[in-house]
């Protein structure tokens, strides 16, 4: 915020602090709403994301894994084609659930129902509303994670207990997507254009060395695809339900906390722009 | 007097090329009544967000319960209540969700949020509206709800854009008589409006604005004893004899002011007017003699009528 010099009188109870009017401490109440709104119009829709993830396994894992036979893991063992695509599955669904939440039902609460103009109008800072959001699409994010982990569990695909480390992964995935999400989409100003999300999300899900190894690009493909965040994210949730653990993956981890990062300050700096003018 | 609880000087909102407030002074005291009247555009909601804490004014000095809003934003926010112009209820949450979620905005607990939010659906007088959906409701009830949210932190000032714009005048009435209740009980309201019978009911004291600056400042009364007569005489001869009739009359009455539907005359006394023009064998389509109002001072001061 900008000073103007002007020295004003500070009360007693309220002590100045560092990130300012930008946030009040209260994210939960952010939560507390999406709860409620949650439990009363769009827990279907809600559930209905739980089964995707699992219709794509059991068709392409079990179904067409049965031609494919088995891929050469990042450790040169051979794995199961349905072990293979299962985390690719689980990054996914991860992303989705987590872009859903910060896409399009933002674009509705920024665009029409006006719904943080009346949260800014209150103590709560933009800081504060999106956090709140964010951590609502990582919750349903992760509670896709638990229930497609669990799925993997009961027909043996995750071959290593390195596979625990798979949930809070995927909690960073679902994490650097939400937050990069809603800031992209404070941007959106039509549904046109925010068409475009799912225009990149599609291809991204295809290409991202989800149904097939990286290798089968060319090098000078490969080095496009690495840059992807699905890319990254399926990488790292593959090694640790394979097992194939090297010390590489934290670059992964390295990638995906710095968009969650960058994501969380273009939210928050988005929100001040459009509601604290 | 104790000291005021906003206190704006020079306060200047500039967008781009656009000067949406140019410049406004005034203080309101604790317990008063205060309001913005003037037409759409001429800077209210403006002015109502930078004292809402949610836009930064351009240069000027602001102070909201002694602090400045650049700086103490979320502790201001903290002690307001606010009702924007357009509802921006949750349409996702029931009635009385509404205000247990808004109350928790605030960070009070969650009994004593449930409690006021009782107190409150009786005093917007929803109680059996409490789990309706905020869609299935009437534009009155819609508006009584925002209120009633707006209440829900024991806000010391309440601002109020343009509360009943869109409602039949039965749900203005309604609505008035809530706001007057709040204005009994002491609550500080600003307001803006661009109904001059809003502004007579609901203020103590108003500033008119036109084009991002004060042009009168003072009570209902004392501004339309400074800035019109005692009485109006309307006259209608026709929309193609209103200009001329208008020319015509200038010499009859304080003014004339030639409105494209009607001449109205400024007089202390709008019958003995009247029976002069009869006598001058002047005979309008339909005549009226009323009462100034904040209208005809808007008129006054700009030349323009309020609602266009």
């Amino acid at each position: 915020m900008t000073g103007t010099g002007v020295e004003t009188r500070q009360p007693a109870s309220v002590r100045r602090r560092p990130i300012g009017s930008l946030y009040a401490g209260n994210a939960r109440a952010v939560m507390y709403r999406g709860w409620r709104a949650t439990k009363s119009t769009n827990w279907l829709v809600v559930v209905s994301g739980v089964f995707e993830p699992v219709f794509y396994l059991l068709s392409l894992g079990i179904g067409l894994g049965s031609f494919v036979g088995t891929v050469t893991a990042g450790d040169g063992r051979d794995i199961s084609y349905a072990a293979f695509i299962a985390p690719a599955l689980l990054a996914t669904a991860a992303m989705n659930g987590a872009v859903y939440d910060s896409t399009w039902n933002v674009f509705f609460k920024i665009r029409f129902a006006r719904l943080y103009e009346g949260m800014l109008a209150t103590s709560l800072g933009p800081l504060d509303v999106a956090v709140g959001e964010i951590s609502l699409a990582l919750l349903r994010g992760g509670a896709y994670a638990v229930a497609f982990l669990i799925v993997m569990q009961a027909v043996g695909l995750n071959l290593s207990w390195w596979a625990l480390l798979a949930l809070p992964a995927v909690l960073l995935v679902a994490l650097a997507f939400a937050s990069f999400g809603m800031g992209i989409t404070s941007y959106m100003k039509s549904f046109q254009q925010m068409d475009i999300i799912n225009f990149i999300m599609l291809p991204m899900f295809l290409l991202s060395a989800t149904f097939y190894p990286l290798s089968v690009y060319p090098p000078g493909v490969q080095v496009v695809i690495q840059a992807l965040p699905l890319w990254q994210s399926v990488e790292l949730v593959r090694s640790l339900t394979t097992g194939a653990v090297t010390v590489g993956i934290l670059w992964h981890v390295l990638y995906l906390a710095v968009m969650a990062t960058l994501g969380m300050i273009l939210t928050t700096r988005r929100l001040r722009r459009l509601f604290l003018d | 007097m104790s000291s005021p609880v906003i206190v704006a000087s020079d306060l200047v909102k500039q967008y781009d090329e656009v000067t949406a407030v140019g410049g406004i002074s005034f203080e309101v005291a604790p317990g008063e009544s205060f309001g913005l009247l003037g037409p759409n555009g001429a800077g209210k909601s403006t002015t109502m967000r930078m004292i809402g804490a949610v836009s930064t004014r351009t240069s000027g000095r602001l102070e909201i319960l002694g602090l400045d809003p650049d700086a103490y934003g979320p502790e201001i926010r903290s002690q307001l209540g606010v009702v924007p112009q357009s509802d921006n209820l949750d349409e996702e949450l029931r009635v009385r969700e509404n205000l247990i979620v808004y109350g928790r905005y605030f960070g009070l607990p969650a009994a004593h949020v449930r409690s006021k939010a009782d107190d409150l659906l009786a005093f917007a007088q929803l109680e059996d509206k409490a789990k309706a959906k905020v869609t299935d409701l009437s534009g009155g009830m819609k508006r009584r709800l925002t209120i009633a949210r707006g209440l829900m932190n024991d806000p010391r000032i309440l601002l109020l854009d343009e509360p009943t714009t869109g409602l039949d005048p039965q749900a203005r009435h309604i609505l008035w008589d809530r706001l007057f209740r709040l204005k009994e009980e002491g609550t500080t309201l600003v307001l803006t409006s661009h109904y001059m019978d809003e502004a007579e009911q609901l203020c103590d004291r108003l500033v008119v604005v036109d084009k991002g600056v004060i042009m009168a400042e003072g009570t209902p009364a004392s501004l339309i004893r400074e800035y019109s007569t005692r009485e109006v005489l309307e006259l209608r001869f026709g929309a193609d004899h209103n200009a001329s009739m208008a020319e015509r009359l200038k010499n009859v009455g304080d003014r004339v002011e030639a409105l494209p539907d009607r001449v109205l005359i400024y007089t202390a006394d709008g019958e003995a007017e009247l029976a002069a023009l009869t006598d001058a064998d002047i005979r309008p389509l339909t005549s009226l003699v009323r009462r100034s109002s904040l209208e005809d001072v808007f008129l006054r001061l700009t030349g323009r009528s309020l609602i266009e």
